[in-house]
């Protein structure tokens, strides 16, 4: 047992840290550093096109998607070799941010069901960061229950033509492209009609509007189709298969969001460290101290548990199904850690941004963004029947709606 | 990175598991607790002779000279089966003291005993209620005799000698305390057993009366020792939880799988999934925690005292979790004497207690965290 790189790996690890070094953008390293949770706001430069700068210098260096093969812009590295790049691109990894679903969904997907002609054109330049990929799965009447999907697609001549509305799309109003799971036909059971494609965001009858979340936030987006034109060779898959494509890209959503995990605790510790209450410093009362003893050993549970699946693909094994917990525990952790900060600020905890004094409104911000991260790529309701099912065999739930057509679904609750 | 046990330690975790499936299976465990037995001498014996008691004794003293991570996943196993003998108290605890602060003399006596399954020993620390501190050791020393009242001493009542914290000055240091063995036929301690939640492993009072002993360790070294010593058991006793957790998860997922009510497997119900699904995970955290406690004990690195709490906390949390919510997901069977249920339950309750509770290993966890911050 230890924590040593092999002498591959140290070589792989050197040169990776050498080129970071030499090349990653420094001035922004102390920003990206602070931020930790959600999604990143530089205060002097636009996310993106920071992103797509830094995209493209990995992308000429050879370290964009280094686990694709070559000819699609990868680099053709290996799983660990991809875990010790992340190591080493460290705050800079956040980034790429407008890229991940790119990366993690999209391009896997076209990968596995597309065509080497649309393999050989779009995965470079979604490897370089110069086209971002958006997924247009969730719809106003499913989100857990995606296959309960309604934005119909129609075969017409030799095109199909698309009416309907997504939701919920990260990075819509700035993507080129989107992956868009349709229903094609509406006269079987639900994951029977289900068709995906790959569609150019800039088609006519797209339109994108922007939600405004519960924490005043702008970062999802509503997308509308209206009489949307798709050309049959967008198709990725066999019509009425686009259940089992999207299972592709839903089982690489959990991976690529599990890689960078903020559970809160090294923030939470440094400020009950600091934070000074009327009986002293907050981390000696021993209430608290329970609760950060509590969140510690879930921090290091989950960092041990990477530290697991690292190690199996050092050894060229897959991971076993431990890491399914990660998203389950962090999301939960951020939303109590948030609020306990604030019960210890007593009163004064309801203060936002700077008129926050003990941590510029650090906690406040975690509170009001945390509910997402319990929803954000499959509810902790869905993680645990994933973990329940998956892992531990237990049988599927009973589905009412298994065996009937999609169009004799209720629709209403009452 | 290699972050596992090796393929070595993993056979050797299979060959304990199969030979403890036949060796321990519930009705061995079951004598104990009807109190047909104290121990399971049979067993006991066995054990010595696969070698797992002295896995990580030396070769010289007359162990097998392995290492912790084979006594790790010997201890998971261990947890696991229950197995109704003294060992966390004769090898997490007397052994390591021993090898931690005993001299030859004592190395050569005692150690090759504990390999050879000759000699039961444990730690006589506590006296009453309360979590390990230097202030709750009172047991005197005159004259090289140690009189007071120590308990609860796990397997107290079948210990052939007990390692003993007294009080030797009055300074309100550290320094107050130092350690003695004792061995029990030579007279002067009565030993008692007394009910406790886990009858499968007994718990007992020593009372001294102008007994004998010997110092173990330098004088007023006592507490420095101790705090090494529970340590190096925290994590090894983790492992043991770890092991009963996972199997007390295995029951329900069974159980969940077989039971059928309103016309369907129960692990059908959402409600009954998510409850073994939160059990999967504090499991998997605490397997996590404790591979960095065997990481640090392995390599007596400087980590320990903080991997170790991680380890106990996390370990004991899901063993509790586990255990109980195996009794939920059988229902009322899992409340019968006839289910195998309860053992774990009182298992994980009574393991949770014994080297410091819940309480008091939180608060040394965030100590131990600021002062690596701080330094």
């Amino acid at each position: 047992m230890n924590f040593d790189d092999t002498p591959q790996e140290a070589e792989f690890r050197a040169t990776a840290r050498t080129w970071v070094d030499a090349n990653a953008p420094k001035e922004l390293e102390a920003e990206l550093s602070r931020s930790s949770l959600g999604r990143i706001r530089l205060r002097n430069h636009d996310m993106v096109a920071v992103g797509k700068a830094w995209q493209k210098k990995k992308a000429e260096g050879g370290w964009a998607c280094l686990h694709w093969p070559k000819e699609y812009g990868g680099r053709g590295a290996t799983p660990i070799e991809r875990v010790i790049w992340q190591q080493e691109e460290g705050v800079f990894g956040k980034l790429t941010q407008p890229f991940q679903i790119g990366e993690g969904m999209c391009g896997p997907t076209v990968m596995a069901y597309g065509s080497e002609e649309h393999k050989r054109h779009y995965l470079p330049k979604l490897a370089s960061g110069e086209h971002i990929w958006c997924q247009l799965f969730s719809e106003p009447a499913g989100g857990s229950d995606v296959a309960g999907l309604r934005t119909r697609a129609e075969k017409k001549g030799g095109d199909w033509v698309v009416n309907g509305q997504k939701i919920w799309t990260s990075g819509a109003h700035y993507s080129d492209y989107g992956l868009l799971i349709t229903r094609s036909d509406p006269n079987v059971p639900k994951h029977k009609g289900l068709t995906m494609f790959f569609l150019d965001m800039k088609s006519k009858g797209v339109e994108i509007r922007p939600i405004t979340q519960a924490n005043g936030m702008q970062e999802f987006n509503e997308v509308y189709f209206t009489d949307v034109v798709i050309p049959d060779h967008q198709r990725l898959g066999a019509v009425g298969d686009g259940w089992n494509v999207s299972l592709t890209t839903l089982m690489n959503e959990r991976m690529s969001i599990g890689a960078r995990l903020a559970t809160g605790f090294p923030e939470m510790f440094d400020f009950c460290s600091s934070l000074m209450t009327e009986d002293g410093p907050a981390i000696d009362n021993p209430a608290t101290r329970s609760k950060l003893a509590n969140w510690a050993v879930k921090a290091s549970g989950l960092k041990y548990t990477s530290y697991r699946a690292i190690s199996a693909l050092s050894k060229g094994e897959r991971p076993g199904p431990e890491n399914s917990i990660g998203k389950l525990v962090a999301g939960s952790m951020l939303q109590d850690i948030a609020a306990y900060a604030m019960d210890l600020e007593g009163a004064a905890g309801v203060f936002t941004g700077a008129a926050e004094e003990e941590a510029g409104g650090q906690f406040q911000q975690m509170l009001l963004s945390s509910p997402s991260m319990r929803i954000a790529g499959g509810t902790d309701e869905i993680l645990r029947n994933i973990i329940a099912e998956r892992v531990l065999g237990l049988p599927g739930d009973i589905r009412v709606d298994k065996d009937v057509p999609f169009n004799k679904i209720p629709t209403k609750g009452r | 990175m290699n972050f596992d046990f090796s393929d070595d330690q993993k056979q050797l975790r299979d060959e304990a598991r199969k030979f403890l499936a036949g060796k321990c299976p519930p009705k061995a465990v079951r004598a104990v607790l009807d109190g047909k037995e104290d121990y399971d001498r049979g067993l006991w014996q066995d054990l010595a002779e696969m070698g797992f008691l002295g896995v990580a004794i030396p070769e010289e003293f007359g162990g097998a000279g392995a290492g912790h991570l084979e006594l790790c996943v010997i201890a998971e196993e261990m947890g696991r089966s229950l197995a109704p003998v003294p060992f966390s108290s004769t090898v997490y605890l007397a052994a390591e003291a021993i090898l931690l602060a005993g001299n030859d003399a004592q190395k050569r006596k005692w150690l090759p005993a504990i390999a050879s399954g000759k000699a039961i020993g444990t730690l006589a620390l506590f006296e009453g209620k309360g979590n390990p501190s230097p202030k709750g050791i009172r047991l005197t020393v005159s004259g090289g005799s140690l009189n007071g009242t120590k308990k609860p001493v796990p397997d107290g009542a079948i210990a052939d000698f007990a390692i003993v914290a007294a009080r030797t000055g009055s300074s309100g240091r550290d320094s107050d305390i130092s350690l003695f063995l004792v061995e029990a036929k030579r007279g002067g301690v009565e030993a008692a057993a007394l009910a406790n939640i886990d009858p499968t492993r007994g718990q007992a009072e020593l009372v001294f009366r102008d007994c004998k002993a010997e110092a173990l360790g330098a004088a007023g070294e006592g507490w420095s020792i101790l705090s090494q010593l529970l340590d190096r058991a925290a994590v090894l006793m983790a492992f043991e939880q770890v092991g009963g957790a996972d199997r007390a998860l295995e029951m329900g997922r069974d159980y969940a799988l077989d039971r059928i009510a309103f016309g369907r497997p129960i692990g059908s119900f959402q409600a009954v999934k998510h409850m073994l699904a939160d059990m999967y995970v504090a499991a998997t955290l605490a397997r996590s925690n404790c591979y960095y406690g065997a990481w640090a004990l392995s390599t007596n690195a400087p980590e320990l005292p903080e991997a170790a709490a991680a380890a106990r906390i996390s370990a004991t949390q899901a063993f509790q979790l586990c255990a109980r919510n195996n009794i939920q997901v059988h229902g009322g069977m899992g409340f019968t004497w006839e289910f195998d249920c309860h053992l774990y339950y009182r298992r994980a309750n009574a393991t949770a207690l014994g080297l410091g509770s819940l309480s008091y290993w939180e608060d040394a966890l965030i100590e131990r965290m600021r002062k690596k911050n701080a330094a």
